[in-house]
């Protein structure tokens, strides 16, 4: 019978839009009561005054690399890099090597997660095999083995047949099909942002056409079809706008947009820096602003990291041999309550609906709330911390931030994940040898 | 005055008074390729290297020349013959260089933004001699200082570049030198080879290439690349020759002064006709001569002993 109370919080819980100082009694791993002035005794006491409490982050859209790339990720440090960066939840993005397309690679990543991780590892599995957009995965099997969402990651589907039997195969389960919307033919050898920097920078372009028409095809295919679609990283202004008709006209459609695309544009690859070298593209001003409009009017759900780590020496390079990806599970919850809550762009409730509930409503999960009974998965936060983001303090085993330097204003001050303290004032992360 | 950098990695880099002082110093130079005995001592015991991972015959030999006329030691490494087709990373190539003493590197890469790569690796001077569809400011630097060579102006002067915008490097440092120094931009190809908001860098676009020769004191023709074809960019070179060649019929619409320029190498019979290449107007192979003299002030500039010669 252990008990942690916190006390004097913030409460944050958007599933029932509670915004308001509030004590949290957590009892054998569930919230036991959340109300004012809890007086009980306690096997310990978080004092949370002045401090944000809400649901564990979830994150839909990470890449643990784990198994295949080990030496840039694992499931073990790439949880430790979400907890530190506030999220309890991660789901895992199924291109690994070998791709996760049997119940063998989601056993082996389960396992992993089960002996190492800090923070729940949700797998995503491979639409198609070996993610090759010809022939359907073994879905059902996945589903058993414990995947929560098929994916077809970067490798976008192009063979429109395929998607159209994909969305329809995946219905008997209830899980989204998340779509890296790109058209291959489209952006082929692109670099960046098809536009003034693509051709000032003699690099090839991807038009925001690329995104767009797939998002347009899949689209059509999820209408006729009834499956549920969540696209992933949306970046241009026409791609939201595609979506937000979409949800007008009842489709069953969701999407994620990241930290980076919120924050940053191609203006800033003017340097070279691969870092800044991501897919989809960073894109320009007038599409940052339609996709902040379309996280306030309500047509993006949800804010994922995309987190991908690369090796050093992979990232090194000329830009145009430089992998895809940057990390941000230990950049993200700074930045959107930097640049969209203190910049007064977004209220905090909206912002933490969209790291909690939401991302746990479009995986179908029961998390992301603060509901007496549901898991303890709490995270606190100090969100007037400044805090200096160095790669070098990084839980994360790769470095590839774009980010190295910003100022930004929140800390996670304490995490509890399924019930235990995780992360406790500030830094120090507890080893927490049997997973959580 | 001297050059601000220690590298050149690019036109946009530039003043408007850096490219006059570089014009300027290749105007002195220029002379020493002329004499018998085509050695000056003021690189002596410099050591400068061309690093080319690309091929290329006339940018290298007139680096090459460019540093020899100025006494520099000079060493060549190319694509083929050095670590980096052993898979050798650009980073350490330009370790090795570093600890080797080198004075200056001098590099051609097929990747845009290679030599700014290295430049941030290197305490040494970097030159870009070309990257990728990026920018070539020394190529861009003789075209300026042979059109001012024959109008003795570039202000004001009006300059069509016609062909593959899209590819070249050549049109993208051009664009900016002749922006730079109050000269006029028109670009003129088919519109798959015309890359997005070019015209935010200072330029014109037309499509009719009969149009825009009346009106030019400069042609400039950019090579066109067979491949290309295959990209969808163009349904035959037939075709493209036929609207954007440079051909006896459309040298005719030019003033008598206008100059034909084209950077080579040249593929007669498709973006210029063979007569047209050999017309007085042509200053193709001035440009080559000019090219050696840019690189040469430039060099001097660079890593020289700051006193003008």
């Amino acid at each position: 019978m252990s008990k942690v109370l916190i006390k004097g919080g913030r409460v944050i819980n958007p599933l029932n839009r509670v915004d308001d100082i509030r004590d949290v009694l957590i009892e054998n791993g569930r919230i036991k009561k959340v109300d004012k002035g809890i007086s009980v005794s306690a096997d310990k006491v978080i004092n949370a005054d002045n401090l944000i409490v809400c649901p564990g982050l979830i994150d839909i859209h990470v890449h643990l690399r784990e198994p295949g790339r080990e030496d840039e990720e694992t499931v073990e440090t790439g949880t430790r890099a979400a907890v530190k960066g506030g999220f309890t939840t991660v789901a895992c993005m199924p291109n690994t090597e070998p791709v996760a397309d049997s119940a063998a690679v989601i056993e082996y990543i389960k396992e992993k997660a089960r002996s190492n991780a800090l923070a729940r590892v949700l797998p995503i599995g491979a639409l198609t095999k070996e993610l090759k957009g010809e022939e359907l995965s073994p879905m059902n099997e996945l589903i058993e083995a414990g995947v929560i969402a098929f994916s077809n990651d970067g490798e976008s589907v192009m063979d429109a047949e395929v998607m159209r039997r994909a969305l329809e195969y995946s219905k008997m389960f209830d899980v989204p099909v998340i779509v890296h919307a790109e058209d291959k033919q489209l952006s082929v050898n692109g670099q960046i942002n098809e536009g003034l920097y693509s051709t000032v920078l003699g690099l090839k372009g991807i038009p925001a056409a690329a995104e767009e028409v797939i998002i347009a095809r899949d689209l059509i295919l999820a209408k006729m079809t009834g499956a549920k679609i969540h696209f992933a990283h949306v970046s241009t202004r026409g791609s939201v706008e595609l979506i937000r008709r979409a949800k007008e006209e009842g489709i069953n459609v969701t999407c994620e947009v990241t930290p980076h695309h919120l924050t940053l544009t191609d203006a800033m690859i003017e340097s070279y820096d691969s870092n800044y070298k991501v897919n989809p593209p960073l894109r320009s001003e007038i599409d940052v602003l339609a996709l902040r409009e379309g996280l306030k009017n309500g047509t993006i759900d949800a804010i994922a990291s995309d987190h991908a780590p690369h090796a050093l020496h992979e990232k090194e390079r000329e830009f145009q041999f430089a992998p895809f990806g940057v990390i941000g599970l230990e950049t993200t919850l700074p930045l959107v309550l930097t640049e969209l809550v203190e910049a007064r762009e977004l209220s905090l409730l909206s912002l933490v609906e969209k790291l909690t509930i939401n991302p746990a409503k479009i995986l179908g999960l029961d998390l992301g709330t603060l509901s007496e009974g549901s898991a303890a998965d709490i995270t606190i936060i100090d969100n007037k911390a400044k805090v200096k983001v160095d790669i070098n303090n990084f839980q994360s085993k790769s470095k590839n931030s774009p980010f190295h330097g910003w100022v930004l204003n929140g800390k996670v001050s304490c995490l509890i994940a399924n019930g235990k303290v995780v992360v406790e004032d500030g830094n120090s992360i507890i080893p927490c040898k049997e997973g959580v | 005055m001297e050059l601000k950098s220690k590298d050149l990695l690019g036109i946009k880099e530039l003043s408007k008074e850096e490219i006059a002082l570089i014009l300027d110093q290749t105007k002195s130079f220029k002379e020493i390729s002329t004499r018998t005995i085509k050695k000056v001592p003021a690189l002596r015991g410099r050591t400068i290297i061309n690093l080319f991972l690309e091929p290329s015959t006339r940018t290298r030999t007139s680096f090459e020349l460019a540093a020899k006329r100025l006494s520099a030691d000079v060493v060549n490494i190319s694509g083929t013959t050095s670590a980096v087709a052993k898979g050798e990373s650009l980073k350490d190539t330009a370790k090795t260089l570093e600890a080797m003493n080198a004075d200056l590197v001098i590099i051609r890469h097929s990747a845009s933004g290679a030599p700014h790569f290295l430049a941030k690796l290197l305490r040494c001077g970097v030159v870009n001699a070309g990257d990728g569809t990026h920018e070539h400011p020394t190529q861009a630097l003789l075209d300026l200082f042979t059109i001012n060579e024959k109008f003795n102006r570039l202000e004001g002067v009006k300059v069509a570049i016609i062909g593959d915008i899209a590819h070249s490097r050549v049109a993208r440092s051009n664009i900016l030198a002749l922006n730079k120094m109050g000269a006029s931009v028109i670009l003129v190809g088919p519109p798959t080879l015309i890359p997005p908001e070019i015209e935010e860098m200072g330029c014109e676009i037309s499509y009719d290439l009969d149009s825009v020769l009346p009106e030019a004191d400069v042609v400039y023709a950019l090579r066109i690349q067979l491949e290309r074809q295959k990209e969808s960019l163009f349904p035959s070179l037939r075709e493209y020759t036929t609207l954007f060649g440079m051909n006896k019929r459309r040298a005719e619409l030019l003033r008598k002064d206008s100059l034909i320029m084209h950077p080579g190498p040249m593929n007669r019979g498709i973006e210029i006709t063979a007569e047209v290449a050999d017309l007085p107007q042509s200053v193709v192979t001035n440009q080559v001569e000019n090219g050696v003299a840019v690189r040469m002030a430039l060099l001097y500039l660079l890593i020289g002993g700051g006193e003008v010669v």
